[in-house]
């Protein structure tokens, strides 16, 4: 079985391949727009890195959201959803293993360029440190709670902003600790009792939303 | 004994029954041939019979079992060509066969070739399916029952957009199977004029 699992995992890697503007895509959108906050609200450093942590992780909410329709709009579409659910493997490892290929493709380029951006927005080391961290634990729940989004709303027609409205408010906990994470270091404290909540609220939906999303999957065929 | 029986099965779409109470049973070496308007609910039977989803009363049972229960085992057992080809349009027919292969836990080290040469996809093997024409992406999607060793065929509308040539072909494959006790069970809206006997299911177009 696990042959079979990495097998869809290398089958979501060459699509990736295949489709590399779709993936950069949202990279480029997330460089936009924190590039856009010096612009707007003026290059002083203090102000910048008052606001950077706030700015980095809402920029990472919003162009996560962009590419997630991916995780199951073309399986659905094309039918190869169908041919998962009839190929007697359980649905719910077939949606973590899609979960952790939209993890790789879609978010983990994010935090590569993370650096460069802590760069435009005078992160101290001791900030960036902590806001890697807090995109490592937090990230992979963007991409499992989104999963279950994206399979609610398949059978809709153009659902796109509709899971943008249902994800966002679930994202506002995450938000809200992991700001605090890199808060907590620009002032020299420690921070792992913020990334300690990320990292129960991301077992949590590890526990959880495999079995939501397979059960979503299997309602959006009838 | 039968290998695939169905027992009063119902099925409501929209507050319209499709069908209610339909039962049949079938051996080794049938073919099931549903036909009926647009409408009548035939891709729903198949769909419920396959386990894609779920049925409003009755139940279906493979080898004495309820599907529900084994639904790996029996899923394990079955081959399903659907209205939706599962063929993604980026990758290319070679790619398209390989990971399907791969998911079913299938032999992947074999060589895709000869099949293609069969299927008349010889030097399309590198373009993305996106770019091949409906019918031979609808070839693409057949193999699958050159691929995989299975007792049950369960095919929705095959012969749509095919040519001559490969409604042939697949007939031949078809009449195959059959004589190796497999068990079909498909619509189209053709006359299937096969040489082997044939079992009609009529399913009417019910307010």
């Amino acid at each position: 079985m696990i042959a079979r699992l990495t097998g869809l995992l290398g089958r979501e890697m060459a699509l990736a391949y295949r489709q590399k503007s779709e993936l950069i895509q949202p990279l480029i959108f997330f460089v936009l727009v924190i590039s856009l906050f010096p612009l707007g609200v003026g290059p002083g450093p203090q102000m910048l890195q008052k606001i950077a942590p706030g700015v980095i992780w809402v920029a990472v909410l919003l162009s996560s959201l962009l590419g997630m329709e991916r995780l199951f709009r073309d399986d659905f579409s094309d039918g190869w959803l169908e041919q998962m659910m009839l190929s007697g493997l359980p649905l719910y490892a077939v949606v973590l293993v899609k979960v952790t290929a939209h993890w790789l493709t879609c978010v983990l380029p994010l935090l590569l360029i993370s650096p460069l951006l802590a760069l435009f927005l005078n992160l101290t080391p001791e900030m960036y440190v902590a806001l890697l961290c807090s995109l490592l634990v937090g990230t992979p729940l963007l991409s499992l709670v989104g999963a279950t989004g994206v399979a609610l709303t398949l059978g809709l027609q153009r659902g796109g902003v509709l899971l943008s409205l249902l994800l966002l408010p679930l994202f506002i906990p995450l938000l809200i600790f992991a700001t605090s994470a890199v808060d907590a270091a620009s002032m020299q404290l420690p921070y792992n009792g913020q990334l300690a909540i990320i990292g129960a609220l991301l077992l949590l939906a590890l526990a959880l939303t495999p079995v939501a999303t397979a059960h979503a999957l299997k309602i959006s065929q009838n | 004994m039968s290998l695939l029986s169905v027992n009063k099965l119902s099925c409501v779409k929209r507050d319209r029954i499709l069908f209610e109470e339909l039962g049949f049973s079938m051996q080794a070496g049938e073919l099931l041939h549903v036909q009926g308007p647009n409408g009548a609910g035939k891709t729903s039977l198949l769909r419920l019979l396959v386990g894609l989803s779920l049925p409003d009363s009755g139940s279906i049972q493979w080898r004495g079992e309820d599907i529900r229960r084994t639904p790996g085992q029996y899923q394990s057992e079955l081959c399903y060509f659907g209205h939706k080809l599962g063929v993604n349009l980026a990758l290319n027919a070679i790619d398209n066969l390989r990971f399907w292969c791969r998911m079913q836990g299938l032999p992947t080290n074999q060589d895709l070739y000869p099949l293609l040469e069969t299927m008349g996809l010889v030097g399309l093997e590198e373009l993305p399916a996106g770019q091949l024409s409906a019918g031979q992406q609808r070839r693409i999607a057949l193999a699958r029952f050159w691929l995989k060793s299975c007792p049950l065929w369960v095919l929705d509308e095959p012969f749509t957009a095919l040519d001559k040539q490969a409604v042939a072909l697949l007939k031949s494959r078809l009449a195959e199977h059959l004589q190796s006790q497999g068990l079909i069970i498909m619509t189209s809206h053709q006359s299937l004029d096969f040489p082997l006997p044939v079992r009609e299911l009529h399913l009417e177009y019910r307010l």
